[in-house]
């Protein structure tokens, strides 16, 4: 058994999750600064599904897809650390402003030049959009089957993956050929933790940029240790068609962007009347907490 | 003019209720802008299904019928609503942001190189002036939603790429019957011509649908209760407003330990961490070990009937008094200034 070649799709998010008083700005645009990047908490889900397949096939090796800013190598050694064989990092300012289906052509045509793969896997969403529109939609690019919310791999025999997937109401479990995209949901197990054989292994593990800005004691390592030269690729790395990238390539264009307001001002003490209650609601209605 | 188009998702050959939802949408939308409201069905027996769909006025039901195309599978459904798309060209394609929407949607957009915007609140028609280009847009679909974890909402629109797609979540559209006799005329399709042989090689071994697993985690407003409530009856109001609000019901441990309700819904310490824009938080004291587990919620609000309650203390809003009387007041008042 010689095991399969996986690619998990990965991406680096602020934590949306832990919004503090300093998230946003005056302006009422996100301060991103303010809140941690962090490995978008799915696409753990996913790379815990990845490293289970090959817990159990030997000869396995998973590589962490991910694209965004040079910083993103980031989640690329995190997930090293954790039990993944390599990583590419996507990074070009030609990406930016890409919506879900810019991001999606991008990354399917780094697959295409990468070639061997057996099983896409990815998050079902990250937390920055709350989409779930990648994994499909990266599945359709390169013409392979999807099988979405996943929640557990049950099985790989004869070309086939058999999984469980968990929707709003109730399970299915789908048996479906190689090769597949599935994207993993977060009631599937957490990510196992770091492991400190790795950490040290890895530690130095770096894209071309992130050598070139560092200190010149380790530059050596890279030619002996070929595991830690992590894969930098830019537009021209990949066959892409201009228009089909970032903000241009991109159907989707944000109109408007309104703040919603986080900030406590205080206790308001309110009474149980009619009218209390009614502005109460109304309150939460206009700025949005509900409704 | 080009149509409106409803992806209607269909459960044991009935129509899901946010496709009905997504059809009397559909239906403001198609005559706001002069032009039908066409529907797909797609799923097996589907024999009288019009009878659920021309009531809320739609004008063209394009129907699939074959024993493979049910349960849903992505592929065949896909190749189905995108041929149907190439071929019928709508200006505006709906569907639930549902498990079944949410998979097929993506697909269809990609496929025809559409935008979509997932988990819509609103969808208006609008104007849009595109300064650089020197372009202004007439009648384009808005659709607004929240994005950054609920942090700001955002406006998306898709200027040049047809259909305008969107998914809405079940619950945020109100379902309303145009005229029970509307009569609409009825499209079948030749499915073979629809779809390929190898659209079926997922296969479906095993399906149930049961009750899904409780998420208090990723919602985006709990209501949870204390001791303070009294009751496993009084939590049925609980339940009631965080339906009416789309969110979870939570507890603290001594409605927990008092049977209240299932351990699974725990906040705190013990129990879960939870980040929601909204907690409200009825009945509960207020100790540390649960305040660890939810102060860090975007908005608190505090109901008890102790002015001096710790709980107070972090709250946005403090309210002073019953649970059974202010709950069944904020879903009225709720419900008044929404609809």
């Amino acid at each position: 058994m010689k095991g399969y070649k996986i690619i998990v799709l990965a991406k680096q998010v602020p934590d949306t999750r832990n919004v503090g008083k300093d998230a946003m700005k005056a302006d009422g645009t996100v301060n991103r600064a303010a809140l941690p990047a962090i490995f978008n908490p799915e696409d753990l889900n996913a790379l815990e599904q990845a490293l289970r397949i090959k817990d159990k096939f030997p000869g396995t090796t998973i590589t962490i897809l991910t694209m965004g800013p040079g910083r993103a190598a980031e989640i690329i050694r995190e997930g090293m650390f954790r039990g993944a064989d390599d990583g590419i990092l996507l990074t070009d300012r030609a990406f930016a402003g890409s919506d879900t289906l810019a991001t999606s052509y991008a990354l399917g045509q780094t697959l295409k030049k990468h070639g061997n793969y057996d099983i896409i896997i990815a998050g079902r969403q990250a937390i920055d959009g709350d989409t779930a529109q990648v994994g499909p939609q990266v599945a359709e690019k390169l013409g392979l089957p999807q099988v979405t919310y996943v929640e557990e791999v049950l099985a790989i025999s004869k070309g086939f993956v058999t999984m469980k997937r968990r929707l709003e109401r109730g399970v299915e479990v789908v048996k479906c050929p190689i090769p597949l995209v599935i994207t993993v949901n977060s009631s599937a197990p957490d990510c196992r933790a770091r492991n400190a054989k790795l950490i040290m292994k890895y530690k130095h593990a770096k894209t071309i940029s992130e050598m070139q800005e560092a200190n010149d004691d380790y530059l050596h390592l890279y030619n002996d240790r070929p595991y830690l030269n992590i894969k930098e690729w830019t537009v021209n790395d990949i066959d892409a068609v201009a228009d089909e990238l970032g903000l241009t390539g991109s159907p989707t264009k944000v109109k408007k962007v309104e703040n919603v307001v986080l900030q406590s001002k205080g206790a308001k003490v309110i009474t149980s009347s009619d009218e209390d209650m009614d502005q109460l609601m109304r309150e939460l209605i206009e700025n949005h907490t509900i409704g | 003019m080009n149509s409106v188009f409803v992806y209607c998702e269909i459960e044991d050959g009935q129509v899901a209720e946010v496709s009905m939802e997504l059809l009397t949408k559909g239906r403001s939308l198609a005559t706001e802008l002069k032009c039908k409201l066409e529907a797909i069905a797609i799923g097996y027996k589907l024999d009288g299904i019009e009878k659920d769909i021309f009531p809320y006025g739609v004008d063209v039901l394009h129907i699939a019928d074959d024993k493979r195309l049910a349960p849903y599978t992505t592929l065949p459904h896909n190749s189905i609503v995108v041929k149907l798309f190439q071929e019928e060209k709508p200006q505006i394609a709906l569907m639930g942001a549902s498990s079944v929407g949410r998979d097929l949607g993506p697909r269809v957009s990609s496929a025809l190189h559409s935008g979509l915007t997932a988990d819509c609140t609103s969808l208006v028609i609008g104007d849009h002036e595109d300064k650089k280009a020197d372009k202004i847009y007439t009648d384009l679909l808005y659709q607004i939603r929240p994005a950054f974890g609920g942090n700001i909402i955002a406006t998306i629109i898709n200027p040049d790429c047809r259909p305008q797609m969107a998914t809405v979540r079940e619950g945020v559209m109100k379902k309303e019957i145009l005229d029970p006799k509307y009569k609409g005329s009825i499209n079948k399709l030749d499915v073979s011509k629809y779809t390929n042989d190898t659209d079926f090689v997922v296969e479906m071994i095993e399906r149930h649908m049961e009750k899904s697993k409780v998420n208090i985690k990723g919602a985006g407003i709990i209501v949870a209760g204390g001791y303070g409530v009294g009751s496993k009856e009084n939590f049925n109001l609980l339940f009631e407003l965080a339906e009416v609000l789309g969110g979870e019901v939570g507890a603290s441990r001594a409605a927990v330990d008092s049977g209240y309700v299932d351990h699974e819904r725990q906040v705190g310490q013990t129990g879960t961490t939870v980040r929601p824009k909204l907690y409200i938080a009825c009945g509960i004291s207020g100790q540390i070990q649960h305040r660890a587990g939810m102060e860090e919620s975007a908005q608190i609000i505090a109901i008890n009937t102790d002015p001096e309650a710790p709980i107070n203390s972090i709250a946005d809003y403090v309210i002073t008094g019953d649970v059974a009387v202010i709950l069944p007041k904020m879903i009225k008042f709720y419900k008044a200034n929404t609809k």
